[in-house]
């Protein structure tokens, strides 16, 4: 089945199977691997993309759902070759290892940040709480997302 | 906590905190990790796998699979045109099994096929049909059972090191370490048994990977890997090609911890693609990853503590008992290093360790972060605390007292040179004050149980826990240990650098760049596509090696490099070096004690303190801080050293609270991350972490591996802070809620 998403900005369309899910329909049909595939059952988040600007596992949603919506990825967050200030921040505080997760983690703390600008260290492990990361021990994680909160 | 911009370089030399080269690609999603691999005309491959854990194979069917749509290839061991049997010390495990499978997920087919669907579809149908056969799954019944592996060869690959053939049917490799008189008597003596599970690596990145036939009999595996010479020395006799003809590069990995230093994909990608001659991709899922690889030992250890009033070890006794499920993988040596380090960083005269691996149809095990020592720390720390209680001494003072110093002999004979600052571990740990106790009430988030809001606070108990562990870096006990580095001086000042070492996530791209800048005095530096084909071999990203023999060999490349120049006046230059650290020699298969100077080339400690909060109604934790020391020689980039202590810190507590594989007759009953959980965000304490630095005399720049001795201590010394706050003996790990509740 043909669906229409705009992804990251841009009108786009693909042919995909009625049991893809959104997550497959990004890498395989769009050609946007950003999103990684690690569970796909909804408990490690590195799929993490916003859909209509909520934050969602695409593993979870079928492609056919998102058929006339909107999806930001992690390929989206950069605009005019500078990276986004969550992006810098993970580099900056040491909070990527081997990355695998950092996709998801990128785009989670983008969502929290838009919904609470100064988040406390509970708030903080609160959100990220879905979001698997299997080399850092999250401290670093914890570390960016303070110094993308400030100012 | 501050949110201020830490200091870190872009082009870092040694001993600079240094931005991840990798850092931008990774965190734009641009990095391309093996699963992302894409190739014009590229199928899918698919394993067939067994459901049983221990069966006869009486026959495979594959005639409906092959006329499935899309599928260009269906192929079982017949098609294995080379060696049936692989492995990394034995090659006992078959590429695609023969007769007979031996564990739950052992490979038995695979399939090619043009979508995955498609090639899920052909793998449903491949028919096999199995002789279900009675699975031996106790360890300890093992040795007196049927012989899961009749025909193996009775000595390792590699000649040796310090092995001894046992006679009894099931056993991977038996050793006993006797030193002095282990019957010397002491005041008093401590006893326990103390049983551990089986963990898994769960790095997010499943195995995966993509090859791609060179169209002149030959074949190119992009793969998540750790050691890719030895995957190429494997896979090419499989395939039966000379090794030249099949190169392996090092597709991005998404973590590996110990896990992926056994083949996953490569053999089948590349039989699959030089069969259909089409590049082929296999990507495994996360009930696939879970069956699909090594896990760490699941161990059970009897241990006999005797020490004179005055706290002074007198002798340790130790039996340690391995699973190590289905296949030899990397077990001999684990088996050894459960025993070498099974004591601890204390000083005692007198110890009888004997450590056993046997084969069962239980999933099998291999490497994993802390390779042995995990285990045998847990041990051995719950035998000095219990030790301590027993003398009326502090736990710290009773280490402290018996921490090996300079000069000091361990159990295998083998003297302490070098450095390794066991008693000021311990003291700056020690000295990390814990914040106060919380006051109730509290945000439920701050309390056992969590945002699940199941306590007030009534029945929580505060422990403090304190523990030390201690581990090899680098390959021991007679192993050839080296690594390769080729440096390229160009006319234009630049230079560009080839090791093979894997980038798996620890940030040894970044070692080998600040060493190479250091060394050539230049910024313009770079790294070449990590391979096979271009330079020798690095060994393994493992044994807490890489940092330190990657160092070893572009140090060595680079003085070499300038030294040509200097003597030829060329302008392109193209030199490469091997780098060895000291010789080691093997254990004495009877004694096991040292032949020669020493079975292992260097050590690193590490002391942790714990604060955890348990909820003895509901048997819910929560670990409340964490405080460690660790020895790391010279910390190369001393923010990656960090984020290896948070890091290994993290797992050593899953394996403590959570984490383990469970089976039921050999069968995994928990492949997924809803059943097999790790630490998230709410799981993790801060980590406040004191880097000792005292430069190791024999590694370059001083540098000790820094990747295993956190997840070696942080199990015991989690678990020792929940014995403080219940009082409960809990020997067994992961600790479950019922052994918690009060």
């Amino acid at each position: 089945m043909k669906i229409s998403v705009r992804i990251n900005g841009e009108a786009r369309e693909a042919d995909v199977w009625g049991g893809d899910s959104l997550l497959t329909a990004l890498r395989d049909g769009f050609g946007l691997p950003g999103s990684k595939n690690a569970c796909e059952q909804g408990e490690c988040g590195s799929c993490s993309v916003l859909l209509d600007g909520e934050l969602v596992c695409s593993c979870l949603v079928l492609a056919a759902q998102a058929d006339g919506h909107e999806v930001t990825t992690v390929e989206g967050l950069a605009a005019g070759g500078e990276l986004h200030r969550v992006q810098r921040a993970f580099v900056e505080a040491g909070a990527v290892q081997c990355g695998f997760c950092t996709p998801g983690l990128v785009v989670a703390t983008v969502d929290l940040l838009e919904r609470a600008p100064s988040p406390s260290d509970d708030e903080i492990r609160e959100a990220l709480s879905g979001n698997l990361c299997r080399c850092t021990g999250y401290a670093k994680i914890f570390d960016a997302v303070r110094l993308a909160a400030s100012p | 906590m501050s949110a201020t911009r830490p200091r870190i370089l872009e082009l870092g030399r040694v001993g600079d905190p240094t931005l991840r080269h990798d850092g931008v690609p990774k965190v734009t999603g641009e990095f391309a990790y093996s699963s992302d691999l894409h190739a014009a005309g590229m199928l899918w491959g698919k394993t067939v796998r067994s459901p049983h854990a221990h069966a006869r194979i009486l026959e495979i069917d594959v005639s409906e699979a092959v006329r499935l749509p899309g599928v260009h290839a269906v192929l079982t061991h017949e098609d294995v045109p080379g060696r049936k049997t692989y492995g990394l010390e034995f090659p006992d495990q078959p590429v695609l099994a023969i007769d007979r499978v031996r564990y739950f997920g052992e490979a038995v087919a695979l399939v090619a096929a043009e979508e995955p669907e498609q090639a899920r579809r052909a793998a449903a149908a491949v028919r096999v049909t199995y002789e279900p056969l009675e699975p031996v799954t106790d360890p300890e019944r093992a040795t007196e059972q049927e012989p899961l592996h009749p025909d193996r060869p009775t000595m390792p690959r590699e000649g040796g090191h310090g092995y001894r053939s046992d006679p009894r049917p099931n056993v991977v490799r038996h050793m006993v370490i006797r030193h002095g008189d282990p019957d010397a008597a002491g005041d008093v003596t401590v006893s326990g048994v103390y049983d551990v599970g089986s963990q898994d690596q769960a790095f997010l990145g499943p195995e995966s990977g993509l090859a791609v036939p060179d169209g002149e009999g030959g074949v190119d595996v992009y793969v998540a890997t750790q050691w890719l010479h030895v995957d190429r020395d494997q896979v090419a006799p499989c395939l039966d090609l000379p090794p030249e003809m099949v190169r392996i590069h090092l597709g991005g990995v998404g973590g590996a911890f110990g896990g992926r230093e056994d083949l996953s994909m490569q053999v089948h990608g590349a039989l699959l693609a030089l069969r259909t001659n089409r590049p082929v991709k296999i990507v495994y899922n996360r009930e696939e990853s879970f069956v699909g690889h090594i896990h760490r030992h699941p161990a059970r250890i009897w241990a006999e503590h005797r020490a004179t009033r005055a706290g002074k070890l007198v002798s340790v006794r130790m039996r340690i008992l391995l699973d190590g499920g289905a296949y030899a993988s990397s077990s001999t040596a684990v088996t050894s290093n459960a025993a070498s380090f099974a004591v601890g960083p204390y000083a005692v005269a007198n110890a009888l360790i004997e450590s056993t691996c046997v084969y069962t149809n239980n999933p099998p095990c291999g490497a994993m972060r802390g390779f042995g020592a995990v285990q045998t720390c847990f041990a051995a720390e719950a035998q000095m605390d219990k030790l301590a209680a027993e003398l009326g001494i502090d736990p710290v003072e009773l280490r402290l007292l018996n921490a090996l110093g300079p000069g000091d002999v361990l159990p295998t004979g083998q003297r302490l040179a070098g450095v390794l600052p066991v008693a000021e571990v311990i003291r700056r740990a020690a000295d990390l004050s814990p914040p106060e106790a919380e006051e109730l009430p509290r945000e439920a988030i701050r309390l056992p149980g969590g945002a699940g809001n199941t306590t007030r606070g009534e029945g929580v108990h505060r422990g403090v826990g304190f523990a030390v562990g201690f581990k090899n870096i680098c390959y021991s006990e007679g192993f050839d240990d080296y690594t390769a580095a080729r440096v390229m001086l160009h006319a234009d000042g630049s230079a560009e650098v080839h090791c093979a070492a894997a980038e798996v996530g620890q940030g040894v791209t970044d070692v080998i760049l600040q060493v190479a800048r250091t060394e050539l005095g230049t910024d313009e530096v770079r790294l070449a596509p990590v391979g096979t084909a271009h330079v020798g071999s690095s060994g393994s990203a493992s044994a807490s090696r890489m940092t330190w023999m990657a160092a070893g060999a572009v140090q060595l490349a680079c003085r070499a490099a300038l030294e040509e120049r200097e003597r030829t006046g060329r302008a392109e230059i193209d030199v490469e070096r091997i780098y060895r650290h000291a010789t080691t020699t093997p254990l004495d298969p009877e004694t096991g004690q040292i032949t020669g100077e020493r079975a292992h080339v260097s050590f690193a400690v590490a002391a942790m303190r714990v604060v955890a909060e348990v909820d003895v109604d509901l048997g819910l934790t929560r670990v409340v801080w964490i405080g460690t020391a660790q020895d790391v020689g010279t910390a190369v980039n001393p923010i990656a050293v960090e984020g290896q202590i948070e890091g290994g810190t993290a797992q050593g507590l899953g394996l403590a609270l959570m984490e383990e594989i469970q089976t039921r007759d050999g069968l995994i009953t928990n492949a997924s991350f809803t059943d097999y959980l790790i630490p998230t965000a709410l799981d993790m304490p801060p980590v406040e972490s004191v880097l000792v630095e005292d430069p190791e005399p024999g590694a370059p720049y001083g540098a000790k591996g820094v990747g295993e001795p956190p997840t070696v201590v942080s199990t015991a010394a989690v678990v020792a802070a929940l014995r403080d706050a219940t009082g409960r003996e809990l020997t067994r790990v992961p600790v479950r809620p019922d052994d918690i509740c009060l």
